[in-house]
Parts: C-alpha cells; sequence; structure tokens
C-alpha cells in the first residue's frame, strides 16, 4: 500500500504555480520582443512583459520571506549524497524499472539532482535574469544612478542567455515530472500537496 | 482653399448689387468685410500714402519706409537679403550666392529668373545694389491678399501692366494692383513664406519634401501644429524673427538642443525654432523610456514617419546627363507619369518623384560642410556630397536625424576638377534651357560666377541632404518601436548604438536555440525509451 505524505504546503503550491504561469507567460512575451514570432508585437510584448516581471519579483518577496520564516530554504542546501545514484536511475535505471533511489520526506521533498538543479536556478540564472531585466528596464535612469560604461549590449546579451537557459530548463523540469512512480504522482502532489510514496 | 471661393462668392454679390443699383464703378462697390478679429492696430486702407496708383515695388517701398524708417536696413542684415551666410564653424561663406547645389544648380547667370524669390526688386546680374532701401520688397512677406506674384524673369519685380512674356511666346502674364496689395499688409504667413520655400527646386514641393503647398492650409494628421483647424501655426510661430531677421538655418542647423524650453526672461541665444525650445527635453510625460530615446534620436525622427504626406511629390532623384533630347521635329520633349507629374523634359533630364517617403537616417551634430565651385570634386561611385553632413555616435554632439536625399546626376568639368554653373534660365542664345547646348550654357555660366572652365563636360553624380523637420504628425501618429526594434529596422544604418532586436546576435540564438533543441531531443529520446521499456516489464 502507497503511503501518502504532505509535502507542499498551500502557500509553496500557489506560489508554485503561479510562479510557473508568470514564467510561460514572460517567455511567450520574451520571444515576442525578441522578433521570433509575433504575437502581441514589440510595444504591447514589452509593456506586458514588464507588467509579469513586478508581478513575479513581488511573489518572489513573499517567497523569500517564506522560505525564511518556515526554514524551507534549507531543501535547497545542495547534497553529494545520493547523486551519482540519482544520475544512475535517470540514465539506467527508469528504464529496468528499478526503484528510485531516493526516499522522500517531508524534510527533504527534492531528490539530491533536483536540489542542486533548482539552486542553480536560483543561484545563477535567476539573478543572471533579474540583475540584467532590472538594468534594462531602468536604461533611462541610468546616468542619474551612475552606472557608466555599461554597453547595453552586455545587459542585453546577458538577459538572453538566462531567457535560452530558463527555457531548457523549463522543458527538462515539465518532462521530469513524468519521472515519478507514476507518471502523474509528481503533478498531483504539486497540485494538491499529497505524494504517494512506495 | 477657402480664399478663392470666398473672392468668388465677393464677385458674384458684388454682380448682383451692380445689377440691381445700375452701372458704379467695381472697385467702390466691392464692400471689403471687416475682418473678424483685427491683429493690428493700424489699417493700411487708411494712410492716404498707400491710395495711389504705384508703378512698380521700390514705389511701395518708399512709401512703406515713409514710416517703417529703419525696416530696409533691419533687411539689409539678413539671409533673406543678402543671400549669403558666413558659418562660423566651418568658415566657408555660403548662402544662394555661393552654393552649388544639385536642383537648378546655381543662381550665377540666372538671377533674372532666381531672383524672383528674393526678398527685393530689381537683382538682374552680378551687380545688384545691396544698399539700395527702396529695392527691398516689403510685400512678398507682407502681402495678405494673395495676389502678389513675382514670375520668374522680372528679376524679383512684380508685373504691373500685362506683358508678353517671354516677348513673342504670345503667353500674357496679368498685371497686379501694387495699390490694392499695398493697403492689404498685415503679418506673414504660411503662403508668404510658402510662395517661395514651398516652391524650392522651381517647383511645388521639389525641393524640400517636407515643405510643399499642402502646409498652406494643413490637417492636423499632415501638421499637428500648423493644422488649420486647430493650432494654426504658421511659420513664424517657430521661426520668431527678431528686426526682421527669421530664426532657423539650414546652414547651420541645431541637431541638438540642450537648452530646455525657452522661458521669457532667461538669456539665451539657441534656436527658437527648435521642438525643444517649447517642449522641452522630457516631453513625454507617461513614458520616462521615450524621454532616454530623446537623448540619441531627434524628435522629428519619430514624429516624422514620412514626409510629403501632403499629396504632393517632391522631387528624389534628377538626372541632368539624359537632358538635351529632342522629337522628330526639333522640339523640345515633355514625359509625365500617370499622375500628370513631370518625369522628363528636354531642357532638365529625367526625375524620379515621391509622396509618402520613409526617411533616411543619419548622426547628424549639426554641422554641415558644402562643396563649393572652388572645391575639387573626383568622379567615382561614391556619390560626391553637395553639403556633408558632420556627426557620429561618439561626439557627444550627434543625434539620429530624418534626412531627404537628393540624388542628382549635374554637369561637371573633368579637367579642373570642380562642379560648375550653367546658365539655364534666360531668354538668350546661350541659356541652356532654350537652346540645350552645355558648351555656351556652362561657358556663359562660369564666367558669370568667375570660375575657370576647361571646355570639357562630364557628369558626375552628387547627393545632397535635407533634414526632414516639418510635416510634424500628431502622437498618435508618431513611429511604433518595432520601426527600429525590428530586423528590418529604419535604422538600419545607424552604426554606435545597440538597438534590442535590430541587433540580435545570430551566434548566441544559434546556441541558444540548439540548447533548447538538445533539450527536447533528450526529453523525447528520454520518454520514449522509458514507454519502450515500461512494455517490456
Amino acid at each position: 500500500m502507497a503511503e501518502r505524505i504532505y509535502v507542499f504546503k498551500r502557500f509553496e503550491r500557489f506560489w508554485h504555480w503561479s510562479q510557473a504561469g508568470l514564467i510561460m507567460f514572460l517567455m511567450l512575451t520574451a520571444f515576442d520582443i525578441h522578433g521570433t514570432y509575433t504575437i502581441f508585437g514589440f510595444e504591447k510584448a514589452v509593456a506586458y512583459h514588464t507588467i509579469a516581471a513586478w508581478s513575479l519579483i513581488g511573489l518572489w518577496v513573499f517567497a523569500i520571506f517564506w522560505h525564511f520564516t518556515t526554514g524551507e530554504w534549507k531543501q535547497y542546501i545542495p547534497t553529494t549524497e545520493k547523486v551519482l545514484a540519482m544520475v544512475h536511475y535517470y540514465s539506467v535505471g527508469i528504464f529496468r524499472n528499478e526503484p528510485h533511489p531516493f526516499k522522500l520526506t517531508q524534510l527533504r521533498k527534492h531528490n539530491p539532482l533536483q536540489r542542486l538543479a533548482y539552486l542553480g536556478i536560483m543561484l545563477f540564472v535567476g539573478p543572471l535574469i533579474w540583475v540584467t531585466g532590472v538594468l534594462y528596464l531602468f536604461y533611462s535612469d541610468w546616468a542619474r544612478l551612475g552606472i557608466t560604461g555599461l554597453p547595453l549590449e552586455w545587459v542585453a546579451t546577458g538577459h538572453i542567455v538566462g531567457a535560452f537557459m530558463m527555457l531548457a530548463f523549463l522543458i527538462a523540469h515539465v518532462y521530469l515530472t513524468t519521472a515519478g512512480h507514476t507518471p502523474m504522482a509528481h503533478i498531483k502532489a504539486m497540485i494538491t500537496g499529497w505524494e504517494e510514496v512506495e | 482653399m477657402k480664399q478663392p471661393f470666398i473672392r468668388i462668392a465677393l464677385l458674384a454679390c458684388c454682380a448682383g448689387w451692380l445689377v440691381a443699383n445700375g452701372p458704379a464703378l467695381a472697385d467702390d462697390a466691392a464692400p471689403e468685410p471687416k475682418p473678424l478679429k483685427l491683429t493690428t492696430t493700424a489699417d493700411h486702407t487708411k494712410f492716404k500714402e498707400l491710395q495711389k496708383q504705384f508703378n512698380s515695388g521700390p514705389e511701395v517701398t518708399k512709401a512703406c519706409l515713409a514710416c517703417h524708417t529703419e525696416a530696409a536696413g533691419q533687411i539689409h542684415r539678413t539671409k533673406h537679403w543678402k543671400w549669403e551666410y558666413l558659418n562660423p564653424d566651418t568658415k566657408q561663406t555660403l548662402g544662394k550666392k555661393t552654393v552649388v547645389n544639385n536642383f537648378c544648380i546655381s543662381i550665377a547667370s540666372n538671377y533674372a529668373s532666381c531672383t524672383s524669390c528674393h526678398v527685393g526688386y530689381g537683382w538682374k546680374d552680378a551687380n545688384f545694389d545691396f544698399k539700395s532701401e527702396e529695392n527691398v520688397d516689403c510685400l512678398a512677406c507682407h502681402d495678405t491678399s494673395g495676389n502678389y506674384k513675382k514670375p520668374p524673369g522680372f528679376a524679383g519685380n512684380p508685373v504691373v501692366k500685362d506683358t508678353e512674356f517671354p516677348p513673342g511666346s504670345g503667353k500674357i502674364i496679368k498685371g497686379i494692383d501694387l495699390s490694392k496689395i499695398a493697403q492689404k499688409v498685415g503679418k506673414t504667413s504660411r503662403d508668404t513664406c510658402g510662395a517661395c520655400h514651398f516652391n524650392g527646386g522651381g517647383g511645388d514641393g521639389v525641393k524640400h519634401g517636407d515643405m510643399d503647398s499642402s502646409l498652406a492650409a494643413p490637417t492636423k494628421e499632415l501638421d499637428v501644429h500648423m493644422d488649420a483647424e486647430g493650432l494654426d501655426f504658421t511659420c513664424g510661430t517657430c521661426h520668431t524673427s527678431s528686426s526682421h531677421d527669421v530664426a532657423g538655418s539650414r546652414y547651420a542647423p541645431t541637431a541638438q538642443d540642450k537648452q530646455g524650453a525657452r522661458i521669457r526672461g532667461k538669456a539665451d541665444k539657441g534656436n527658437p525654432a527648435t521642438c525643444v525650445a517649447c517642449h522641452g527635453n522630457g516631453p513625454h510625460k507617461k513614458e520616462a523610456r521615450l524621454n532616454q530615446h530623446a537623448t540619441k534620436i531627434a524628435c522629428q525622427t519619430c514624429h516624422i514617419p514620412t514626409y510629403a504626406r501632403g499629396g504632393i511629390p517632391t522631387k528624389m532623384v534628377w538626372d541632368w546627363s539624359t537632358a538635351g533630347k529632342r522629337d522628330a521635329e526639333g522640339k523640345q520633349i515633355t514625359k509625365k507619369d500617370a499622375k500628370g507629374h513631370i518625369i522628363y523634359e528636354s531642357r532638365k533630364g529625367d526625375f524620379t518623384l515621391a509622396e509618402n517617403v520613409k526617411p533616411e537616417y543619419v548622426w547628424f551634430n549639426g554641422q554641415v560642410t558644402y562643396t563649393l565651385i572652388t572645391d575639387k570634386v573626383e568622379k567615382s561611385e561614391q556619390r560626391t556630397p553637395i553639403n556633408k553632413l558632420g556627426g557620429s555616435p561618439t561626439d557627444g554632439k550627434s543625434m539620429i536625424w530624418p534626412m531627404k536625399i537628393f540624388r542628382g546626376t549635374q554637369p561637371y568639368d573633368p579637367v579642373n576638377k570642380t562642379l560648375v554653373t550653367p546658365h539655364t534660365a534666360g531668354n538668350d542664345d546661350t541659356g541652356y534651357w532654350k537652346n540645350l547646348d552645355w558648351d555656351k550654357a556652362i561657358t556663359v555660366g562660369m564666367k558669370d560666377s568667375g570660375h575657370p572652365f576647361s571646355g570639357k563636360i562630364d557628369f558626375i553624380k552628387t547627393e545632397m541632404s535635407w533634414p526632414i523637420t516639418h510635416m510634424v504628425a500628431p502622437k498618435e501618429k508618431a513611429l511604433g518601436c518595432v520601426e527600429c526594434h525590428s530586423k528590418q529596422s529604419r535604422l538600419a544604418g545607424i552604426q554606435g548604438i545597440y538597438i534590442p532586436v535590430r541587433d540580435n546576435n545570430k551566434l548566441l540564438d544559434t546556441i541558444g536555440w540548439s540548447i533548447v533543441f538538445l533539450t527536447m531531443l533528450g526529453v523525447f529520446v528520454h520518454g520514449a525509451i522509458r514507454v519502450v521499456s515500461s512494455r517490456k516489464h
């Protein structure tokens, strides 16, 4: 009989899904602005992208506060334990129907690869996008803020690099949600909060 | 548009009155309605000095000067009178008296025709007396009747008696009544300035592209400031004058105005005709980002989406080298396009016309250096600039400006390597327009301008830049972001700045999409193997 664990609390689920929606909308408008396709057109896409970005910043303020007050930030402390086992599982074990090497608990709800990936996103890709994005947004105030000698091209390039990395992450992330003990297990957990474990 | 209609209506009323009241002098009968809005404290019809017959322009001027004693002296100091301008930066002596362009080329030896646009009377050759007060033409700028005309060929004089011109042609130029015109003087208007400035280059809209007769009574869409039913600016609203000297110059334009809006009492020597002079340096209230754009981009770049928008085409190309063809009977040829605009004339060559033209864009710092008749030119694939614009992305003084670039092919002297000043207009046997003979025309013209001519003639490709600054559209019609922020950017040729989207890095995009593609591929392969292997178990 499968055991059920309450892993994702209400705020966390709200945070995840609103963030998911915002990021996908930011992606949609980003590549519209970039000229890859035209849905809203440059001008409107910039306006929507800006609104969505501010919304996400607001959401992050709450999320950071939540993580530190609840101590949930510790879920992202990287570990080397079982990393190789996870790599083995994703590259070999999963095809042989081997058991998942990671036993999920409320205190360790992310497997070691997840921890590394999310930490990478939060420490590298996220800040890259935010810093370049905010610089981009306040380009007209650079002189007043004393920012001189920074080429706009660098800022733009950083922002675009971040966007591609986030898109690649999004694809892998969505796929790996199907890699639970049943294909829908992780997704259900992210919706209901309850994860079934064997 | 309205004035002729009113005039016809008045005539009709007048005729009706005549029928009802028996014979009377038509002049006495016409009741002149009082203007609704008196903008002046003097009614010139009441001045005895003007209630007489004037047989020439100078006679009118003498009457004007009896009261306006200093006016002629003021005019004498202006470009409008001298047709001469010393550029303080380049030290070049410019002005219509000196420069050579790629339209009708030069005024030398063509004075009687060209000076129909001079604010003076009698400039028929190089010996014109620039000290004469009575030869100042007050009416050219101060006529409000719309009847004042100075036909080409009369050295800036109006025609007061019906005259056959050219002599023997059978064409009659109607004489005008200077007395009536003199009694109706007033402020300058779009019509008075436009009489010359709309017709630069020899016809309506030919030269500038952003100035033509459609600005006489424009709609809001054509010019948000001059909008005849709205703000109704005249030229003088921006081009303010002081002691008859009118602000604004194409010889030394203000490319970047950092002084902000002009306020009374604030000392400044800046050009009052710039956008900034009224709107200041941060005119965009909602979008700070646009004010940032405005630190590098001239207002005109976004706010004048296209020029020649009023239904009158402007000349884009003039090829003098094809001039001179005759038909089977030896007569001069004229070809017209579908809309009836001349595209070839034996006396002038081929033209290309265009309406609603997107400008070309350049970095411009206000410095203009002319290629003068004394400068050496070299025939090559590169067009010789008639006027070379200064500017770069890094000089701190340049803005991105819209330009009409007028391209021409014109005669030059391949031995002396100079441009030439042909004698074109004139009812004589050397004027090119009559005789189609370059040898005679250039020999006479170069003698008049006082420069050596080898006798050899070739044609050289030239270009001339005209900053676009009129025909300002309402803000809703200003350029959208995508006009520049796209791969087909209007600013494609602008170097030295990073423009998002225009300057997308292809390598970065290729690497980025490759990573995304490989991730997708990995996901699909992984997923496919999972599906296959799960069936085995």
